[in-house]
Parts: C-alpha cells; structure tokens; sequence
C-alpha cells in the first residue's frame, strides 16, 4: 500500500518537471522579445522626436532625421508584397487545386522549398546581376520590390497553400454538385474561406520584406539621399541598410549610437504597425465568417 | 407521357485504379419515387451514387463502364455537359456542408453561379426553396445571418434548400441523417416524403427502418454487386436472398 503512494508522488513529481521544462521553453519566446525590445525602447526612444521623423539625415548623417528611410522601406514593403502575393496566391492556387500529383509537381515543390532555404544575401546578388545589370533596371526602387518579392514568394506559396489545404474538401464538392466549374468554386467558395490564412502569408512576407539588409544593399539602397523616391526608377534609403551603414560605415559610429536605436525602433514599429493593419483585417474577415 | 423511369444504370461498373468497387449494376429508379440504397459500409452504395451526378469524375484514379440513362440519354456520353448535368441531378452530403456564407447567400449559390444577378429573382427562389426544405419560417428574420450558427439539422435543410434552388430533377442523398440527431431526422424523413412530389429522390442510408419509413423501392448492395432490389415492403418482409434477410435483421454489418 505504501509502495503504491510513493509510486504516485514520483509520477506527481515528473509531471511537475515535465510542465515546468515545457512551461519554460514557451516563456523563452515570451522573455526574448520582451528583452529585444526593452533593449531597443531604452535606447532608442530618445533619439525620436518630430526633426527625427520628419527631416532627411544631415551633418554626414550624425544630425537630423531618416524620413528617405522610412518612405523607402515603407515603399519596399508594400511593393514587394504587391508582386508576390498575386504571384504566390496564383501559384499556390495552381499547385493545390489543379496539378495532378506526380513528377512535375512534386519537382516544384522541391525548387520552392528550397527557394526558401537561400540566404538572403544570394537573393541580393541574383538581384545585382539579373534585375540591376542584366535587365539595365539599375539601382532602383524597382530593383529592390523585384528582389525582395522573388524572397518572399515561397513564404507566400507555403502559407497560402496550408490556408488551401485548411479548406474542408465538403465546401469544394458541394460546390460541384450544384453545377458550379472549377473557377467558379475557387473564386467564389475556396478562396474566400482560405482569405484570412493567405493573409497570414502576406503579414509574414510583409515582415520580412521590410526587415532585410542584404536583399536590397546591390539592387535598391543607398549610402546617402536626401530627396524621396519620386519614381519606381530612384534610388532609395532604407531603414534596416540606414542601421547598417550608421553602426559600420559612419563617421561618428560612436556618435550616432542613439540614432541607430531610433532607426531600428522605427523599423520595428513600423513593421509591427503593418502588421497590425493586417491582423485587425484578418480578425475582422474571421468575425464576418463565422 | 413522360415514361416511369426516370434515370437508369446499365451494366454500370467501377474502378478505383484496378480495384472494382462495382460489378454490372443495372437498376432504375421510378419518376417521383423515393429508392433506399442500402447495404453494409464499402458495399460500394455511395459510389453507385456519385457516379449518378458524376462527382466521381474528381477522382483521378477512378474509372466508369457501362452507361447511366437520364431521361434516357447517356449522361456519360462525350457531349454531355458535367456542369450542367449536375444542375439536373442535385445532391445533399452526409455531413452537412453550408459554405460560410450567410443563410441567404448559401441558398441562392446555385443561382449565382448560374449567373443570375436580380435581386427579386434571387430572394423569390430563395424563399421559395427554404420554404420547400421546410425551414423558412425557422430563418426568415436571420437570412443574413452566418449559415454555421445554425443548428445542425438546419444546415442539413439548408444545403437540402440549396440544392433545390437549382430546380433539380433529381435528388441524391448520401446518408443525409446520419450526423443529426432523431428530431431532425425525422424533420427531413417528412421532407422527403412531401419532397417526391416535385422529384426523383435515390437515399443512400444505414438505417434500416428509415429505409423502411421513407422508400417506395429498396436496393442492397453487398461487396460491389446488386444483391436484390424491389418494393421496399417485399423487401423487408419477403426478400429472395440470404444475404438481404441477414443485413435487414441485423446479423451482420
């Protein structure tokens, strides 16, 4: 009798340590953005203010503000997604709904796989030698959108395809047998249930557009410009290759510490604030459907 | 005068890959009638079924033999249109399936995808088919409503009004009660009853006495092969074989 008490309070005890691990490596993830962002809140909320928001850099980049960063990477983010989501959904669309299961298929399912696992700063040569040089774009706006869409699509396709997949095959044959075609039940009965996953891809590839250095250091940004882009043909600034440029290359990277803080808490807030738009959209498509 | 039958099959078989999941199945179904298919699970009843509206045709690897008459005309002929062919023959799913879509939208989708665009014409077949599927006045005040608040025998009388929207001549079943509970299948036991009026009605079912309550004619299915068929009351009382007196009085499947 005994025996078998003590054999429950060792059984209690390796539940409570199994929760215990479990419950900390979940808080990892918690605790670590925390810690990033105290980080760059701390340090860099001073360096914001109006001049900071408003003006371009001036004095070599140790006085004044990063608007050029800011509509730059705006203009990024919101440009390669708008190349990559019609593309990817399409792609997406075809590899789902479509496609017979065989060869072909599974052979581009392997090229965007591992389109996926290349460094970003191949996307960025690739952009260099085939947008910039090859095609005489330039280093341009339009240089850098190209560059950073063609990253973003597998994470595009992937996302768009799981929101497909997450569609239940009922809706698609209830749809057939009313004597709906094909396109029909994919316009008008899969995609507008699989909207709100597909925008999931657009916020993750939306992030990560905006947030690369490496993609748009050959194919879209520059040192220095004061003036915004004025056509898909401009150079621009950016605010993670301004953070870049500010910690490495400056003249006073000492002096310019809390400037690169403010850049990286602009570009954080302004990722976020993307994704915010998209998120609250996406709730609201949920709400509306259910 | 329109002739009795209103859709047969001739020597039908079926394939999946080089499986035969169904072996010469001749059988006709009787204008405004109601025809139980039953049989134990995998007797291959279903598939008979699909292949009537030719929702088989999604399955790559399945392959059709013999013909299927509706209104005497192959259906499986090269000419012959799926899309439209499958606006004739309706059908209603097992598990019901409203898309999420609001009540009303759910009911006019088969109007929609026709191309029909006016307003009037739209909520006139739209009361009229919820009205048919005995559900008007449960949804009248919430047609705006999402079709997923709706209980789950309502959504089955749904999806029966959304596929009599599109003014069928037949109507396919496929286990239509099985996920409802004994309420609302006897709501829809009563729709199919005051349903054969207007239509060919061919229910797939595992429940031997709603096969009994609501078919004229009665099918069993064993292993891919038509065992027996005839009027539902000499089937249940006085069938031929032994392996239709076993299944109807339970000893197997």
């Amino acid at each position: 009798m005994k025996a078998k008490i003590q054999h429950k309070n060792l059984r209690k005890i390796i539940q409570q340590a199994m929760f215990f691990i479990f419950r900390m490596a979940a808080a990892i993830n918690g605790i670590c953005l925390l810690l990033i962002t105290t980080f760059i809140v701390s340090n860099g909320w001073h360096a914001i203010n109006w001049t900071f928001l408003t003006q371009p850099p001036m004095d070599s980049m140790t006085k004044g503000g990063i608007l050029p960063c800011i509509v730059g990477t705006f203009c990024l983010g919101l440009g390669a997604i708008a190349f990559s989501l019609p593309i990817g959904v399409s792609s997406a669309i075809y590899l789902n709904e479509y496609a017979a299961t065989g060869k072909v298929l599974r052979m581009i399912r392997f090229g965007i796989n591992n389109l996926a696992g290349i460094p970003s700063v191949v996307f960025g040569l690739f952009g260099l030698a085939f947008f910039v040089i090859w095609m005489k774009i330039g280093v341009s706006l339009l240089a850098g959108i190209l560059t950073l869409g063609i990253m973003t699509l597998p994470v595009i396709i992937g996302t768009t395809e799981e929101a497909l997949k997450a569609v239940p095959n009922s809706y698609r044959e209830a749809s057939f047998g009313l004597g709906a075609t094909k396109s029909q039940t994919i316009f008008r009965v899969v995609l507008p249930a699989a909207l709100p996953g597909i925008l999931t891809g657009g916020i993750l590839g939306i992030s990560r557009a905006a947030g690369e250095t490496a993609p748009i250091m050959f194919t879209a940004a520059v040192f220095f410009t004061p003036d915004l882009p004025s056509s898909i043909f401009d150079e621009i600034m950016a605010l993670p290759y301004h953070i870049y440029v500010l910690a490495t290359a400056g003249t006073e990277i000492e002096a310019t510490r809390h400037l690169q803080y403010g850049t990286a808490l602009v570009l954080i807030t302004l990722v976020l604030g993307m994704n915010l738009i998209s998120i609250i959209y996406r709730s609201w498509l949920r709400r509306k459907m259910i | 005068m329109d002739s009795p039958i209103k859709m047969s099959t001739i020597n039908l078989d079926f394939y999946y890959g080089k499986f035969q999941a169904l072996q010469h199945i001749s059988l006709d179904f009787a204008r405004n009638q109601v025809t139980a298919l039953i049989g134990p699970s995998g007797c291959g009843k279903s598939t008979f079924l699909r292949c009537l509206n030719r929702m088989n045709d999604l399955i790559l690897i399945g392959r059709v033999e013999g013909k299927i008459l509706l209104d005497n005309e192959d259906i499986y002929a090269s000419n012959v249109d799926v899309v439209s062919l499958r606006s004739r023959i309706g059908m209603v799913f097992q598990k019901p399936n409203p898309f999420p879509k609001t009540i009303f939208e759910n009911a006019a989708y088969g109007l929609r995808i026709k191309g029909i665009k006016n307003k009037n014409t739209l909520s006139e077949h739209v009361e009229n088919s919820l009205k048919q599927s005995a559900l008007w006045n449960e949804v009248k005040d919430r047609l705006n409503e999402s079709a997923l608040g709706l209980s789950g025998g309502q959504q089955q009388r749904l999806c029966i009004a959304r596929a009599l929207a599109v003014e069928p001549e037949v109507l396919l079943m496929d286990e239509p009660c099985s996920a409802l509970d004994p309420i609302a299948t006897q709501k829809i036991e009563e729709l199919i009853q005051e349903l054969k009026a207007n239509y060919t009605i061919i229910t797939v079912t595992h429940n031997m006495q709603q096969a009994a309550r609501i078919s004229d004619t009665t099918a069993f299915f064993y292993m891919g092969k038509l065992i027996e068929t005839g009027n539902t009351d000499i089937i249940f009382t006085r069938p031929r074989y032994k392996e239709t007196e076993d299944y109807i009085t339970g000893r197997f499947g």
